[in-house]
């Protein structure tokens, strides 16, 4: 029987592999720490999950519970610790992560958290639908289009230029942040007001004979012009 | 499907109640089992319109708060055994009304009924939006002229953004409904035509009601205009615009009085 046991006695193979690990440094307050930690998550849901994580605790000095403590927390966020840095082997209980030692630094590629960031915010708004009376709709950062009407009672506050494929029979104000080369263009006029760069003019002042024909208008100067689209 | 419309317009007096009457029982008469809701908390007409104000005993207010039961606060009508109305209470105010408590009647209502139709009261504050909040389709009632046309531009605004479908990302199926509209005058250019609040607007047409006698007569004596005088030209026009709510395709008139010699002599009796 004994020489049977030994025939298919295996022998355990030691392998080393090293793998990078991101490295936490909490500091004090910790609770001002984990919020920290969790406007990143919020930023890259995600990136933290199946990551290997080491905590190093050379720049505090916690006890055993508050240790255990930590780690829970990080676990509530689905982040596992994979071993603890900077701590005395007194410190850390059995159930603990184990304590590493001898890590080498090296940079960490960070492409996944910066991917969301990375798109350009866009400088036009697009609406498909009409604007109804009552609406306002305020993009500062550029051009507003607008493929409908712009009801009675209802403003469109552009940084740039508005171009409207409709009757235009509310507010237009282009170039609020003082673009003075914004203009506006509509289908049809029969605007309450139009505004470019601060300089306006009501209805009572716009030319009857412009109106319900398409039209822009643009600044000359300090002087609004207002002329027939043909 | 049961289906929720909204009765709405944004200003008042442009005919809500009268259109929310006589298109519930038209419906009914269609064989759809319609109830009729009150949303006009504090100025409630609709029981007045149906001639149920006699038989209100609990009403919108005391379901939304748990006082009572639903089936103890809906009417049914006497003349119609499809169409029940939910009357509002006239001693309280619209801040009575809350959001979770009209969700739960209006998904009550849903279990029992084929059309709820929420008569809403003018203005866009808390009762007008609330009567709007869980709707699948709205009518929106207008007159020809620009103070109701601009109105009703906004409250399509607010279709399109504060209701339960809108906050889904689905659509509120709109309509216009046309009221007191006078061929004669409209071609004198005293009253905004069809075309022009169609272009204003930008939604598709439901009806055209003209403007007429009856309806007034109608409501002084509690009877929707569809059951009063089914003949008339209004009735007429609101039981095409019930079957184009059902789906049918009904080519749009402007339904006209149809007057003899003695119509003219006597058209004017009061009821």
């Amino acid at each position: 029987m004994n020489a049977v046991a030994e025939s298919t006695r295996q022998l355990v193979r030691l392998r080393g592999r090293s793998y990078v690990a991101f490295v936490f440094c909490p500091v004090v307050p910790i609770a001002g720490w984990l919020e920290e930690l969790d406007a990143t998550i919020a930023r890259s849901p995600g990136f933290f999950v199946g990551k290997p994580v080491v905590l190093d605790l050379s720049a505090l000095n916690l006890s055993q519970s508050a240790i255990a403590h930590l780690v829970a927390s990080l676990e509530q966020r689905n982040i596992r610790v994979l071993g603890i840095e900077g701590v005395d082997a007194g410190q850390a209980a059995k159930s603990l992560p184990p304590l590493l030692t001898g890590g080498r630094h090296c940079l960490v590629k960070q492409s996944e958290a910066e991917k969301p960031q990375a798109k350009p915010k866009s400088t036009s708004l697009l609406l498909e639908t009409p604007v109804r009376s009552g609406q306002s709709v305020v993009f500062i950062e550029g051009d507003v289009t607008v493929l409908g009407s712009v009801g009675s009672g209802a403003e469109i506050v552009a940084g740039g230029s508005i171009h409207i494929y409709g009757t235009l029979r509310g507010r237009a104000m282009a170039g609020v942040n003082g673009n003075a080369t914004a203009r506006i263009f509509c289908q049809k006029i029969e605007a309450e007001l139009l505004a470019i760069d601060g300089y306006y003019q009501t209805a009572e002042e716009i030319d009857t004979s412009l109106r319900h024909r398409p039209a822009q208008a643009w600044l000359e100067g300090d002087a609004m012009r207002i002329t027939a689209l043909h | 499907m049961a289906k929720v419309l909204v009765v709405t317009s944004g200003k008042g007096g442009v005919g809500k109640t009268t259109s929310t009457a006589a298109l519930g029982a038209a419906l009914a008469q269609l064989g759809e089992k319609v109830v009729v809701v009150d949303f006009d908390v504090g100025l409630r007409n609709l029981d007045l319109v149906l001639g149920a104000e006699r038989r209100v005993v609990f009403d919108l207010i005391n379901v939304v708060q748990g006082v009572a039961k639903l089936s103890q606060a809906l009417i049914r009508d006497k003349r119609l055994e499809n169409l029940w109305l939910l009357p509002a209470s006239q001693t309280r105010d619209k801040d009575a009304l809350t959001d979770e408590g009209v969700g739960g009647i209006i998904a009550d209502l849903r279990t029992r009924f084929d059309w709820i139709l929420c008569d809403s009261p003018a203005g866009i504050e808390r009762g007008a939006t609330l009567a709007m909040r869980y709707a699948d389709e709205a009518v929106i009632v207008t007159n020809p002229e620009v103070s109701s046309v601009r109105d009703s531009d906004r409250i399509i605004g607010m279709l399109d953004s504060k209701t339960v479908r809108a906050e889904r990302g689905e659509r509120v199926e709109k309509h216009v409904l046309i009221t007191r509209y006078d061929s004669g005058r409209a071609a004198r250019g005293e009253m905004l035509s069809i075309d022009d609040i169609l272009e204003i607007l930008a939604t598709p047409l439901l009806g055209i009601i003209p403007e007429s006698q009856d309806v007034l007569r109608a409501s002084n004596v509690g009877s929707p205009v569809t059951l009063n005088n089914a003949a008339s030209a209004p009735a007429r026009a609101y039981v095409d615009a019930a079957r184009r709510l059902m789906g049918e395709t009904i080519t749009m008139v402007v339904p006209t009085e149809r007057k003899g010699l003695m119509d003219r002599l006597l058209g004017r009796r009061a009821a």
